[in-house]
């Protein structure tokens, strides 16, 4: 069982799982989104390469308007 | 393309106003505005992905492309270099190695005034980075030239606070910085209505960034038709170069010659 936190808010995987299985729980298999982990970028190419791993912190970010 | 085209980072322009697309009542006034306001660059914000949200809601970058639009992420609400980089470096992944960004960093939640210590440093960074930073910064020559210096492909120097819409507040400031740096010098920050984007294109600066004096505007469509008017007044008239001002002219614009009631010699 690990434990990540992802946009602020921890959740918890029985084994862990890649950045592509990740989205795809969460609904966001094919939006245009950025991630990174632990302060490092995670490119998009690598998503089903990179493993969650215990006390992992996730942004998944998104563009909105702003000035 | 027209003659007069704005350069930034080796690509021109026709419209020398850009958009931010913040604020908007809904995505359709947003799509209206900027293209009413005929702006080509448009600032975006990045932010968490509320998880969990619907999965068919439409996204900021349906209505404006990046295959027609060149989107600046902006690095809005960071109060620290460190903030910004992060920020940016995940925009430039969101958007397939996009390189030109818009960079600032706070000082101060009320007044949201720049803090130029961070900025300065955020610029390095960035820079040494590949990013191509178009940087949002005081009105502080000195501060204008260092970023120029150090890299950045636009000075963004505000005419006044952020959502003020003050105006021009220091156009004696703005000159100076025109005079130091090379870049282009975009006034970012405190527009509120046609006039103070005409004024700032008069004074030669070579575009106006706002938001809120559209967004906030009653009728934002038609401001934003009227700032896209107000900056290429503005720019002509500074093209045509206007004539002094002078306390008193004794050259009125009518003949002096062939006045009625006037005794002949």
């Amino acid at each position: 069982m690990i434990s990540v936190s992802i946009n602020g808010v921890t959740r918890h995987f029985d084994t862990p799982v890649n950045v592509v299985t990740l989205l795809e729980q969460m609904q966001m298999g094919g939006k245009r989104i950025a991630v990174e982990c632990n302060g490092e970028i995670i490119p998009r190419g690598q998503f089903d390469q990179h493993l969650l791993a215990d006390g992992d912190k996730l942004e998944i970010v998104v563009a909105v308007g702003g000035g | 393309m027209n003659k007069d085209t704005l350069l930034i980072a080796g690509k021109n322009y026709n419209s020398r106003l850009l958009l931010g697309t913040g604020n908007y009542k809904d995505f359709a006034e947003t799509q209206a505005a900027v293209e009413a306001s005929g702006a080509e660059i448009s600032t975006i914000a990045i932010r968490r992905s509320n998880i969990g949200q619907n999965p068919n809601e439409p996204n900021l970058l349906d209505i404006l492309p990046p295959s027609k639009y060149t989107l600046l992420p902006n690095t809005a609400g960071c109060y620290s270099a460190d903030d910004a980089v992060r920020t940016l470096r995940l925009a430039r992944e969101l958007l397939d190695g996009h390189s030109l960004v818009k960079l600032e960093v706070l000082g101060d939640p009320q007044s949201l005034y720049p803090n130029v210590v961070e900025t300065l440093a955020a610029a390095k960074t960035l820079v040494a980075e590949g990013f191509q930073v178009m940087v949002y910064t005081s009105d502080d020559p000195i501060v204008a030239r260092q970023l120029e210096d150090i890299g950045c492909v636009a000075i963004m120097p505000l005419a006044s606070l952020i959502g003020s819409g003050m105006g021009i507040l220091n156009p004696w400031n703005l000159q100076l910085i025109m005079e130091r740096v090379q870049v282009p010098v975009i006034v970012d920050a405190g527009v509120g209505t046609a006039s103070d984007a005409a004024i700032a294109m008069e004074l030669g600066c070579d575009g106006v960034l706002m938001n809120t004096a559209i967004a906030a505007a009653q009728l934002p469509v038609l401001m934003a038709s009227a700032m896209k008017k107000a900056v290429e007044a503005g720019r002509a008239a500074y093209l045509a170069g206007r004539m002094p001002k002078k306390l008193y002219s004794a050259s009125p614009s009518s003949p002096t010659q062939g006045l009625i009631s006037r005794p002949t010699a």
